[in-house]
């Protein structure tokens, strides 16, 4: 079966127009591209010849609607409806490139047609993200054409429960939904808990803001995620899966139901999956919205039906964890990477990586920089590469001045230590953490003082409140902080800061207050001159604090083109051509539009 | 089979209360015995009730609460304990589009911040807050996980992508 639909995979006479249908190629009208394609392609009696399939996440959504033409191996980018006639005449018909369509080096300006001699794409390494943009996630054929369930089978056929461990062991993953504990460990821990009911759950709630490659692996290869949560069960002798997933992610929930069906449909789910004598049965458990929940404990309080609530630990989850049985938890991502370790074993897994920090990781890279999207690296490349090489560096010509890592758990690493390498301890020396791979490039417009309090006011927002430290303590630093952004800071005030973070870090209940002072102190650690100059000499260097600008042009950068007078929303700016703007601060509502829209950085 | 052995006439509501004020109507109320229904055996549920009854309703008024709670022979304290600790769930009516604004990180260095601004001073609500004529409500939900398109922000079933200030009133025009 698998021989006939890789066969198909890669029909010599056949064209494959993969056309992403992920959320974000949604939300740019990829749907409206591909319903043009479908009518073009049979209008020219193309249909035979053509096969036009709808995938997950490519990974370079910023460029978004996107389609890659198979074998050519053609990627075309910012597609709109109106572009398909002459797409498909061009390069369908007479087999020639439509150049204005094709991507273009952000440097040298010139087209780069072929997918792989794209930097973004040709320094990946993608493993957990394999079938990415070339498969239809709503078609298992598709799949087991690509190998799938060849790792289940070999480990529900030829495996037994210790020697899958002991891969998982070999393979030297850990845990990409944060704590990077390493997963074999975890299971080993189930295996051998005593009891008849146990549970297998995967960590879809992906509350990092910042992060989208669980959304992107769910959308786009769901029957990965199936595969590793089987393997597991079968590991621990469980019988009962529930994956836990945001309800945001509606195209998600969607996929992965249909990825349930048809897995059952074919008996890989279910009563005596590939006639092994093994059960196991998988469930969608949506969540209601609660970052907290993405905790394992809270996690499993909400699958319960109730508040989503940590307890402390121990007892740990594999030996009590969803209704008091042994439980074990993974991330999307981690789970994803288990039938590949199957089938090519643990130590090619462990091939890949540093000493510590085996295989390779999905970053979902953000913010300012020139291509957006889903990274897959060798564990140790170093972050600078991801920034610049594969990042394509930073828009407009501005200044790196951070990376975030880690959400709001993490920290930021400056520009002087962009040469670390990615590897859990080796970022934790810096003073970030891996966490969910969340990479959110700032530049040197970002005020430190400002995303500290960004983060302190997510961590209130999300804190459940169970425990006094996060709850109170939490909120007299994000007062301290919006205090400082509003001009009002006094000396002390970091000292405050610092005491209330190591009082909160130790005494916290769960690693959401434990954690929470993370962005406060690596913004202290790298950028203590950014709170002295707000505090000291009431200034925002970076021009983000509203509260510590004047808010006047200034007539030397002045290019007098009129955007501010144009944008103000309150006509607060007296402008005509050829004059230099004036602002009327009387009226200035201090919303920041001119700021925004001067492309002269003339405003301060 | 209704969730708590009670009929429900137009004026009469699930646990005998009347309900003159409720805007439940009857055909409601059946959708959401029918999720009660098929639900109430199943340990955990809650949560799925709850979600598939504010689809229904659009809220949670308390009758609603009361209806649930008995339903599902959950203590109402428990219930609204739930209810008031998830984001999702809304304890007042909701306006007819809600504008989810991201404000994860990714959207914040993009500048969601000023796109928030100026939704909030051309319809007079921050957020959490519907427009007086029920329009639309205004929610900040932390990272939609569409950070390749930052700043984004969703508007009933659709994503927008690369909103921003300027552009965003011309925007949310098409939504009445
Ligand atoms: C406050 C908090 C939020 C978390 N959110 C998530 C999440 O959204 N997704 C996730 O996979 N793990 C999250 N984690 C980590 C999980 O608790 C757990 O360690 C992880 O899902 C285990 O899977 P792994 O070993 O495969 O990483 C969170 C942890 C904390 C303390
Ligand atoms: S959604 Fe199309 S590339 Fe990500
Ligand atoms: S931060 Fe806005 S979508 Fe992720």
């Amino acid at each position: 079966m698998r021989e006939e639909y890789a066969a198909r995979l890669h029909a010599p006479n056949m064209r494959h127009i993969f056309i992403c249908g992920g959320t974000g190629c949604h939300a740019t009208g990829s749907i409206a591209v591909k319903d043009r394609l479908v009518e073009e392609v049979a209008a020219r009696g193309l249909g035979e010849t053509v096969r036009i399939v709808e995938t997950g996440c490519n990974g370079f959504c910023a460029l978004g609607p996107l389609l890659l033409v198979h074998p050519d191996n053609i990627f075309y980018q910012k597609l709109s409806a109106d572009d398909i006639p002459e797409l498909v005449e061009e390069q369908l018909v007479h087999g020639r490139q439509v150049e204005r369509l094709l991507y273009r080096d952000p440097q040298t300006k010139k087209p780069i047609p072929h997918f792989g001699d794209i930097p973004f794409f040709a320094r990946q390494q993608p493993w957990t993200l394999r079938n990415k943009g070339i498969i239809n996630p709503e078609s298992i054929e598709d799949y087991i054409g690509r190998d799938g369930y060849l790792g289940t089978a070999k480990a529900l056929l030829e495996l037994t429960p210790e020697s899958i461990v002991q891969e998982m062991l070999t393979s030297g993953l850990r845990g990409r939904g944060g704590a990077g504990f390493p997963t074999g460990m975890k299971w080993q821990f189930a295996q051998r808990s005593p009891g008849d009911v146990k549970y297998v759950l995967c960590n879809a709630d992906e509350g990092d803001p910042g992060a989208f490659m669980d959304r992107s692996i769910l959308e786009a290869d769901p029957h990965a995620v199936l595969e590793g949560m089987i393997i597991a069960a079968r590991a621990i002798n469980a019988h009962q899966g529930y994956i836990y997933c945001r309800s945001e992610y509606p195209l998600a929930v969607r996929r992965v139901q249909i990825a349930i069906d048809q897995a059952r449909a074919l008996g890989l789910l279910g009563r005596d999956i590939l006639g092994s004598g093994f059960d196991f049965d998988v469930e969608i458990y949506q969540g209601a919205g609660a970052f907290v929940c993405g905790e394992e404990t809270a996690l499993m309080r909400s699958i319960e039906g109730k508040r989503g609530m940590p307890r402390p630990r121990p007892p740990f989850p594999a030996h009590k964890g969803l209704w008091e049985k042994p439980t074990i938890l993974n991330n999307v991502e981690t789970l994803a990477n288990v039938a590949q370790i199957m089938i090519n074993g643990g130590a090619w897994y462990a091939s890949v990586g540093t000493e510590k920090s085996k295989g390779t990781k999905v970053f979902a890279l953000s913010g300012d920089v020139n291509n957006i999207g889903l990274v897959e690296v060798p564990m140790g490349t170093p972050l600078r590469s991801i920034v610049y090489d594969i990042g394509g560096g930073i828009p407009k010509k501005r200044k790196l001045k951070a990376v975030q890592l880690g959400g709001p758990s993490g920290g930021c690493i400056p520009e002087a230590h962009l040469d670390v390498v990615v590897d859990y301890e080796e970022i934790a020396k810096v003073g970030a953490i891996m966490g969910s791979g969340g990479a959110i490039v700032m530049d040197d417009r970002t005020c430190m003082v400002d995303m500290a309090r960004f983060f302190l006011d997510f961590i209130q927002d999300e804190s459940c409140g169970k425990c006094t430290p996060c709850r109170e303590g939490t909120r007299r630093q994000l007062e301290l902080l919006e205090k400082i952004c509003a001009g009002n800071g006094e000396e002390g005030d970091i000292a405050l800061l610092e005491e209330l973070s190591a009082m909160i870090t130790e005494s916290a209940l769960c690693g959401l207050g434990q954690t929470a002072s993370n962005p406060v102190l690596s913004a202290l650690r790298y950028f203590r001159d950014e709170f002295d100059a707000h505090i000291t000499h009431k200034k925002c260097p970076a021009k983000r604090c509203a509260a510590l600008l004047d808010f006047t042009v200034n007539a030397e950068k002045c290019k007098k083109c009129g955007k501010c007078y144009q944008t103000c929303p309150v006509q607060a700016i007296a402008w005509q051509k050829k004059e230099v703007a004036v602002i009327n601060r009387d009226i200035c509502v201090r919303c920041m539009s001119c700021f925004e829209a001067c492309p002269f950085d003339a405003i301060d | 089979m209704s969730c708590c052995n009670h009929t429900h006439g137009v004026a009469v509501g699930c646990c005998g209360t009347a309900e003159t004020a409720s805007e439940i109507t009857p055909d409601q109320w059946a959708e959401v015995h029918a999720v009660i229904a098929r639900h109430k055996d199943t340990p955990g549920a809650l949560i799925t009730v709850l979600r598939e009854a504010q689809d229904v309703v659009g809220y949670f008024p308390p009758e609603l609460l009361d209806c649930i709670a008995e339903g599902m022979n959950i203590p109402a304290s428990d219930v609204f304990g739930v209810v008031s600790f998830y984001s999702l769930f809304s304890l007042s009516p909701k306006g007819r589009h809600t504008i989810k604004v991201c404000t994860g990180t990714a959207c914040y260095v993009k500048g969601i911040r000023e796109v928030i601004n100026r939704i909030a001073s051309e319809y007079g609500i921050r957020e959490g807050e519907t427009t007086e004529d029920r329009r639309f409500d205004l929610e900040g939900v932390r990272c939609l996980g569409a950070c390749g398109l930052a700043p984004v922000m969703v508007v009933g079933d659709d994503t927008h992508g690369a909103v921003s200030a300027d552009k965003v009133l011309e925007l949310l025009k098409k939504y009445t």
